[in-house]
């Protein structure tokens, strides 16, 4: 009920956009999107409103932050190997899928 | 944008050693921290989180499912609208929290109206379809309230009004922090509310409590991600608020959904069911709109409600407790026994974002670390 989800912005008129999430298509409101909203847009879907759209840097932007408090926790305190082992495994492109891709709930 | 790149495994074991070590660093167990979010604590369920915890660190849910903490006065007003013939629309969530005298569910089951929604804007659509009375029993945070606010500054049908009970969440964590015996040492602040007020909402808050706040998305990556940083804030003594959801929140949110918000809501103390008298912790429709106010549109007769006592197994639900952090479900006599998904007797069993419910899905602490392999011993 308080999930927002994000979808992909495939057709926009005046008052409302159809979004696809995961496959599911939606058509939402954007009385309440904070910025102009356009075809290939990822936006924040919360009760069939748009609440957000969202800058395709701001994704890398939060995996980059991820990945600094990694780089600053092992360079403090006791090391550790871990989280140095697991960093040099990601640097190398080692990126393993979690299997199963987002439902799609709306 | 995959959601994938959220839940990256070698990612997720990097933070969950790192949280341990700043956890172990902090000196002293538990470490309590506590968020206000259902979609936080299915998160934690549905991805085991919890057995990535280190074991000096307590991840509680606070009062943070909206269903959970719609009071019963408010069920009941719903309840008696719907028996007195009003037709009821409302998110299928709140069909069956029991009231004082029963549920929406009840009510429809002996012959009321009353119509499941996905959105304010079908309640809306419903309205303009016939000449009944149509009323939207508003529920939920600000994120959900400025969906209702859209609707009725868009323009609603003269037959549609509103009887909202819709909360406002940063006074009741000003409330949780207040509570006698609380031991929680930093909050977890849900994005996606944050979208709509930003986080600067926060820091009002954190000047007074001297409490760290980590504003946090939904996947297994970003709450670990802000564990680690609300834990290192409590090691290092410093209270402040950190975005770490920046994909989605700013500063100062969503400017034209809280005009929106402000425009048709005011904030107004009111009681959070098993919480306390939350000051300005309910939104209220402003005086400007009384013309859909259902609370002044009709008169709501509750008290035909209110005869006869609560059962014995409602006065025995702890429900309040554990969206206070005080208590956790394995402490409630009645959970996973008398009190089931099939047969709730408190709302944090009804509702898909309630503790109770999260918890007898998932399980609440999964033992996942402990070898079984008897050659290994």
């Amino acid at each position: 009920m308080c999930l927002g989800v994000p979808g992909l912005v495939v057709e926009v008129d005046e008052l409302s956009a159809l979004v696809d999430f995961w496959g599911v298509r939606r058509r939402v409101r954007l009385d309440l999107a904070d910025e102009p909203v356009a075809v290939g847009d990822y936006v924040l879907n919360h009760v069939g409103f748009v609440i957000r759209r969202i800058p395709a840097e701001d994704v890398q932007t939060t995996l980059s932050m991820y990945e600094e408090l990694v780089k600053t926790n092992t360079g403090r305190g006791p090391v550790d190997l871990m989280a140095a082992d697991v960093l040099a495994e990601i640097q190398a492109g080692g990126t393993g899928g979690a299997g199963g891709a987002g439902e799609g709930q709306p | 944008m995959t959601p994938l790149e959220f839940r990256d495994p070698l990612r997720a074991k990097a933070l969950s050693a790192t949280l341990a070590r700043v956890v172990s660093e902090i000196g002293r167990s538990p470490v309590a921290v506590m968020h206000v979010c259902g979609s936080h604590e299915q998160a934690i369920a549905r991805f085991g989180l919890r057995s990535a915890f280190p074991r000096g660190l307590d991840v509680i849910m606070g009062p943070g499912c909206p269903v959970c903490v719609t009071d019963q006065p408010e069920i009941d007003e719903a309840v008696a609208l719907a028996r007195q013939g009003v037709r009821v629309t409302t998110y299928g969530d709140m069909l069956r929290v029991p009231g004082t005298a029963g549920s929406l569910a009840d009510a429809q089951a002996a012959g009321a109206r009353l119509d499941v929604v996905y959105s304010v804007a079908q309640a809306v659509e419903l309205a303009r379809e016939t000449d009944e009375e149509v009323v939207f029993f508003a529920s939920v945070f600000e994120t959900t309230a400025v969906a209702t606010a859209a609707v009725i500054v868009a323009g609603v049908p003269a037959n549609f009004s509103v009887l909202s009970a819709h909360k406002y969440i940063p006074p009741v964590m000003e409330i949780v922090a207040e509570m006698p015996g609380t031991r929680v040492d930093g909050f977890l602040a849900a994005g996606h509310a944050a979208t709509i007020t930003g986080w600067r909402v926060f820091e009002p808050f954190v000047a007074r409590h001297h409490l760290p706040v980590v504003v946090a998305g939904f996947e297994p990556l970003d709450i670990l991600a802000a564990l680690v940083k609300l834990t290192e804030m409590i090691r290092d003594g410093i209270a402040e608020v950190v975005n770490l959801f920046p994909r989605c929140v700013t500063p100062d949110g969503n400017r034209r959904a809280l005009d929106l918000l402000w425009q048709v809501f005011q904030p107004i103390g009111g009681r959070w069911r098993g919480i306390a008298h939350v000051p300005n912790g309910n939104l209220r429709l402003r005086d400007e709109w009384a013309s859909v106010d259902a609370r002044r549109r009709f008169a709501i007769d509750v008290a035909s409600l209110w005869n006869g006592a609560p059962s014995t197994l409602v006065r025995q639900c702890i429900c309040g407790n554990i969206m206070s952090g005080i208590a956790s479900p394995h402490d409630c006599a009645l959970f996973g026994n008398a009190c089931v998904p099939d047969a709730q007797v408190g709302a944090c069993m009804v509702s898909s974002e309630g503790t109770c419910r999260i918890w007898h899905e998932y399980g609440g602490i999964p033992e996942l670390g402990e070898p079984s392999c008897r050659f290994c011993q």
